[in-house]
């Protein structure tokens, strides 16, 4: 199992029947790979689906229906399509139960950014404030360091997505929670050590006297 | 009855120097035709709306291609290289607006508001230079409305009334965009008769278009 796949496979578990979910692009999309056909879980996406299903037969595809990323997908049954306003409104409107965002970087107070790099990569924000926003449970799946370098730090250097604590960070590495007293760590990766997870972590974690492993 | 015009035709309502809109997300849903019309025929200094760049020869791309824009309106520009280097060069100028911010906006602009407020972005960059206003002691962005000269929108079906219906992710900001122009022009991916599509399925009264693209031929 590589990391990303262990991240999606990890965040799967967060979803329950019954439940609204967003999928960012990146590892996000992954997650619904990881849940099964008829596990109840409904997935929208910006671009107005509520109820994406999985990838069609090759050749098979709707092209007037993707995902917010652009790849074809099925919608399922009960599906809804509704406008961006509608779409907007769902996920600002406190209707949307969880969603999954991609990160640069989250900090102590749990803040997270994940639209640009000054100067550098500016792709622009798409949905993700909103989502950070209205969304009543935030998730952020990313890979716990880039070329070696910590994403989760004391305070973000980049411009952040908003200024609301997220729910949950999940990492190759570990399950981190922000708290009010900071992050804490819930769960480390498959034979990875807590001291392992502190050297590739810039940020200060809480770290309770039992660590159990992520279990899939 | 309406008339349908031909995709030259439609082109050339829009002059140098007008505001579009364009419907789409990532280049579902998008003018296509009208799109690459205008890039052929050279059309410059445009303001560009549209939700976000697509990739590379889709959505608004063929406009960036041959810098037919002067400013960009948008989400997202991600995916289309071109857009971020133009962008990085200060070849175009870009607002960047949430995407949810953005439809807001224009709706606002479509149905006579006066702007919107909204908790996205408070505490970000989306917050420069924007009034903050509290309500029930909540911080809200002051987000102004937009308009523009033209909406390109696209359609699944028109009837002979210029009813509009959508189909899945194809619908996204085009029944939002045909509220918010002076000029509504339709490019419909196939022609019914009036009945086919009932009246709890339009999305965009025949009322408002301004102008249909006939079929390619």
């Amino acid at each position: 199992m590589n990391s990303k796949e262990m991240i999606a496979r990890r965040i799967a578990q967060e979803l329950r029947p019954g439940m609204l979910a967003n999928l960012g692009i990146g590892i996000p999309t992954l997650v619904s790979e990881f849940v099964p056909e008829n596990h109840g879980v409904f997935f929208q996406s910006e671009n107005g689906v509520v109820g994406l299903g999985h990838r069609p037969p090759e050749g098979m595809e709707d092209f007037d229906l993707t995902d917010a990323g652009g790849t074809f997908v099925m919608a399922v049954p009960g599906a809804a399509a509704i406008d961006s306003a509608l779409s907007f409104g769902l996920i600002r409107g406190g209707h949307l139960d969880v969603t999954v965002l991609g990160g640069m970087q989250v900090d102590e107070r749990g803040y997270l950014a994940n639209w640009m790099i000054p100067g550098k990569r500016v792709a622009g924000m798409g949905g993700a404030m909103d989502l950070v926003q209205g969304a009543k449970k935030v998730i952020v799946a990313m890979e716990h360091t880039a070329k070696g370098q910590p994403k989760i730090v004391r305070e973000c250097d980049l411009p952040v997505t908003g200024v609301r604590r997220v729910s949950l960070v999940v990492t190759e590495l570990a399950v981190i929670e922000p708290t009010d007293d900071g992050l804490l760590l819930r769960e480390r990766g498959p034979g990875v050590s807590v001291s392992a997870i502190l050297e590739a972590t810039a940020a200060r974690l809480i770290v309770p006297e039992m660590v159990p492993e992520m279990r899939f | 009855m309406k008339t349908a015009i031909t995709v030259d035709e439609a082109a050339a309502l829009i002059p140098d120097g007008a505001s579009i809109m364009l419907g789409g997300f990532m280049g579902i849903g998008a003018p296509d035709r009208l799109i690459r019309k205008l890039a052929e025929i050279g059309r410059k200094n445009l303001t560009v709306i549209s939700n976000d760049t697509a990739k590379p020869g889709y959505g608004p791309n063929p406009l960036l291609d041959v810098h037919a824009a002067k400013k960009l309106i948008a989400s997202h520009i991600g995916k289309s290289p071109e857009a971020q280097r133009q962008m990085l060069a200060g070849e175009i100028e870009v607002e960047l607006v949430p995407q949810g911010t953005l439809v807001e906006r224009i709706r606002a602009g479509g149905v006579g508001l006066g702007g919107v407020l909204t908790p996205t972005g408070v505490g970000t960059e989306a917050q420069n230079g924007k009034q903050v206003v509290e309500i029930d002691g909540r911080p809200f962005l002051v987000e102004k409305p937009i308009r523009a000269d033209f909406a390109l929108i696209s359609c699944w079906r028109c009837d002979y009334a210029g009813n509009l219906a959508y189909t899945m992710s194809a619908q996204n900001f085009n029944p939002v965009m045909a509220l918010a122009a002076d000029v509504v022009i339709v490019e419909p991916h196939e022609f019914v008769p009036i009945g086919v599509i009932p009246p709890d399925d339009v999305r965009t009264p025949g009322a408002i278009v301004d102008y249909i693209v006939g079929r390619a031929h």
